[in-house]
């Protein structure tokens, strides 16, 4: 039936959102924005942060309210002016932020707000019954009494889908559906959309990664910095035209990368191993070494020990044994502070987490780790002009969009809180940067700045540890890959000897090399053929 | 030594009940995430409260209620200032507990020339002991089943663990932060009517003593839960039935008489370890758009 629906495109659309604005204090979000859904189809809309796609959704979802325009159901003018009219409506959304009750379990999180219940007693037999009813309907399993805070992200995701199928919504809207996801979960939130859209529903979803709009939509329509730019069909358009639609002018999607000039070793780790509470190895005698002007990548499925090694490198968390060397001193479990001194920058892999306190201003947060250095402060007070000038200074360079460095951190777009940690590990000068996913969650264009940057450096002789689950990113990127599975380094290869396909299969432990080959290669030895 | 005597245990309830009340207060207002440590003045409040209305109309029952209807207005002066006025739910609260302190040591002073009042008729017992007890016990267990097996109840936990997945599926948080703080009230102002009017039948300045802390103590202790709170609040009652029962010779009774609030310190340090509160707890809920 979802079929016959697509195949006429002509017909009336089934949503209608004409000339939308929205205006923030300082910002014009959206700026008449024109959008048209058809009954059954899957719309990407794409766009760079602070393009105002979320905002357009959260219009249509009834959470803002716009200050112009008109918004047609089925043909008909509709006012929505909280979540509940566009639940009547059949508009549910799935958003970045999960609206999930942790301590809760799964059924009481779904049905909060339309709970069964008889004369306020709540029945959830009929609930759990009703919810894998409709898992099974989409196609997953789900325990309905597992508390939320002892299940996955995507195991979350898949919770507040089916929430909104719950609450018997048509039209789902998802807001970077992807963005928090392994790609394993990535496929599998394909296939539900998939059995989604065949059951007839309609699917709107948020994105930034072009890649997912050419595989799983049918429609999409890009953003840019609050105005419709255009919509196409997916099978009439390239990634290449929608980055440029995007960032409204021409884009690199492949990293330029010059030859290596390798200099001295810069770091040395040998046999790393972390366990944790339990005394499970979370990584296990994991060696390497990085020279001057060399790209380290670690690729991985998330979850195989990336994490735990790059916060006992950087401080955070501690190695039971193995030994770090940075140029003579050593660096084994010593604190963040003493490795900043020694000039190894941390790029986090969360930024909200590790990377950023979003109360701080962007002046703050420029300085955070660096505080205690002598260009910020003395023994008594810190050096406010310096702070300023040197964040100054780094938003011009960085092009982050603030309206001034006393901003919070908090109001800043993702992708410009990124860059703002990108500005500010680089601007240190590190002689060595650890870049655990420097890319994740921001657009196009801010991703092609980073890698350009992070080109730079390595051009200027610095070493990278990159850490990333994106292996465009990794393979663009690196001179020598190193794949982690399940703690251990099962893999070790010169960026351009591997295929993309090939890290996939060492990645899920499918294949691996010799374990001492893969000591020597990643410690840079020259390997002995038999 | 008689300390296990069913005296001791007898003690050890009346002594428990305007804790637990406390406690369970002070869960109700924290599963909405509003802390709530005014139920100390509540409590006073109430005891105030039930002890004029008890002398002037002759019915500890009107006296009763009339602490309930103390313990509510006071949750309702919290509520406002803290959801809907968004202040600092702690300084709200010492606000409303220096207010206790002072109007009714005030009140107590015009209307009878002294900080201490007696209380001239109390509620028939039942099988030996004040009827209150049976409403606390009753109480529990409805609370229990309120909160983990009704809609409203659910609600309500939510609420207080995320405000924003509460609101974004249409339910009010400011309603149900004002039902928890409410409920909290009623529940502290009933543990004050029953500690002037049926446990110390007079009423006296500052007669709460750190009842409600000690009751958001026990709640604390017993993880957010009633049943945890009941628990908790009687080991405080059977501390405070001691000091009574037992003299240590060479030791001092003032020494017997801290050991309540040593244990309620030794509780919080030690044993609480890994209890988590409401997420929300002390948080205000600004709505964004």
């Amino acid at each position: 039936m979802a079929q016959d629906k697509r195949s006429e495109m002509d017909s009336d659309p089934l949503i209608r959102m004409e000339g939308i604005t929205k205006r923030f204090p300082g910002v014009l979000a959206n700026d008449s924005v024109d959008l048209s859904i058809q009954e059954g189809e899957i719309h990407a809309l794409v766009g760079e942060n602070g393009a105002g796609k979320t905002t357009l959704m959260k219009i249509l979802y009834g959470i803002y309210s716009k200050d112009g325009g008109q918004i047609f159901f089925e043909d008909e003018l509709v006012n929505i002016e909280d979540p509940k009219d566009a639940n009547n409506l059949g508009i549910g959304m799935v958003h970045q932020h999960f609206m999930l009750v942790p301590p809760l379990s799964v059924v009481d999180n779904i049905t909060l707000g339309s709970e069964i219940a008889h004369r306020g007693v709540l029945d959830r037999e009929e609930g759990k019954r009703r919810i894998q009813e409709l898992a099974n309907d989409i196609g997953f399993e789900i325990d309905p009494e597992a508390k939320i805070e002892d299940l996955s992200v995507g195991v979350r995701q898949r919770i507040e889908i089916l929430k909104v199928l719950f609450r018997e919504a048509e039209v789902l809207i998802l807001d970077e559906p992807t963005a928090v996801l392994t790609p394993q979960e990535v496929e599998s939130l394909y296939e539900i959309l998939n059995n989604l859209q065949e059951q007839g529903k309609t699917i709107i979803f948020i994105t930034h990664k072009l890649n997912e709009v050419m595989d799983i939509s049918d429609r999409v329509t890009v953003m840019r910095d609050g105005k419709e730019v255009g919509t196409k069909e997916i099978e009439d358009t390239s990634k290449k035209e929608l980055a440029n639609m995007m960032v409204g002018r021409e884009v690199l999607l492949r990293v330029e990368k010059e030859e290596p000039e390798l200099g001295e070793e810069l770091i040395r780790a040998e046999n790393l191993t972390v366990t944790n509470d339990e005394g499970v190895e979370l990584v296990s005698n994991v060696s390497f070494s990085i020279r001057e002007g060399e790209v380290f990548g670690i690729a991985g499925v998330q979850g195989n020990g990336q994490t735990e090694l790059i916060e006992a490198l950087t401080g955070i968390d501690k190695f039971s044994s193995g030994t770090v060397e940075v140029q003579d001193s050593d660096l084994t479990n010593v604190d963040g502070k003493r490795i900043r001194e020694e000039g190894v920058g941390h790029i986090p892999e969360d930024r909200l987490d590790r990377g950023m306190i979003t109360d701080f201003t962007v002046t703050e947060n420029f300085v955070l780790g660096y505080h205690t250095f002598e260009r910020y402060s003395n023994r008594l007070f810190m050096k406010l002009r310096n702070m300023d000038k040197h964040a100054e200074e780094a938003v011009e360079e960085f092009d982050i969009k603030t309206p001034s460095t006393k901003t919070l951190a908090e109001s800043l777009s993702g992708g410009n809180q990124q860059k703002l940690i990108v500005a500010r590990e680089l601007s240190q000068q590190p002689k060595l940067l650890i870049a655990a996913q420097p890319t994740r969650g921001i657009d196009v264009g801010a991703i092609e700045f980073v890698h350009k940057r992070l080109m730079e450096e390595r051009a200027k002789g610095k070493g990278l540890l990159l850490v990333s689950s994106e292996l465009d990113e990794i393979v663009s990127l690196s001179d020598r890959i190193a794949v982690i599975y399940e703690g251990e380094f099962t893999g070790m290869f010169d960026a351009d000897e591997i295929s993309k396909e090939e890290l996939g299969v060492y990645m899920t432990g499918s294949k691996r090399q010799d374990k001492e080959e893969v000591r020597r290669k990643a410690l840079g030895k020259v390997t002995l053929q038999e | 030594m008689d300390i296990f005597a069913i005296s001791t245990l007898l003690a050890t309830i009346r002594m428990a009940v305007p804790i637990s009340l406390a406690a369970l207060g002070g869960l109700f207002s924290e599963s909405t995430g509003v802390i709530n440590i005014a139920l100390e003045g509540i409590i006073l409040m109430g005891a105030f409260a039930g002890t004029i209305i008890t002398n002037a109309t002759g019915s500890p029952l009107l006296g009763i209620i009339m602490a309930v209807v103390a313990g509510i207005g006071m949750a309702l002066i919290h509520a406002i200032a803290s959801v809907t006025f968004k202040a600092n739910h702690i300084i709200s609260g010492v606000a409303l507990n220096l207010f206790a302190t002072g109007v009714t040591f005030f009140l107590a002073l015009v209307l009878t020339g002294g900080s201490q009042i007696s209380v001239e008729s109390t509620l028939p017992k039942f099988l030996g002991v004040s009827p209150v007890i049976y409403v606390t016990i009753a109480i529990f267990f409805l609370s229990g089943f309120f909160l983990y097996r009704t809609r409203l109840g659910l609600r309500l936990r939510a609420t207080g663990e995320h405000m924003a997945a509460v609101d974004s599926v249409g339910i009010s948080v400011t309603k149900m932060r004002y039902l928890g703080v409410l409920i909290s009230g009623a529940l502290a102002g009933l543990g004050g009517g029953y500690l002037a009017i049926e446990q110390a039948n007079f009423f006296t300045k500052g007669m709460s003593a750190g009842r409600g802390y000690i009751g958001l103590a026990s709640m604390i202790f017993g993880k957010w839960t009633p049943w945890g709170a009941a628990g908790a609040a009687s080991l405080f009652g059977f501390s405070q039935a001691l000091q009574f029962r037992i003299s240590i010779p060479f030791v001092p009774d003032e020494f017997l008489q801290m050991l309540p609030y040593l244990i309620t310190i030794f509780v919080l340090v030690g044993a609480v370890g890994r209890a988590t509160p409401p997420a929300e707890d002390g948080n205000h809920f600004l709505k964004e758009g």
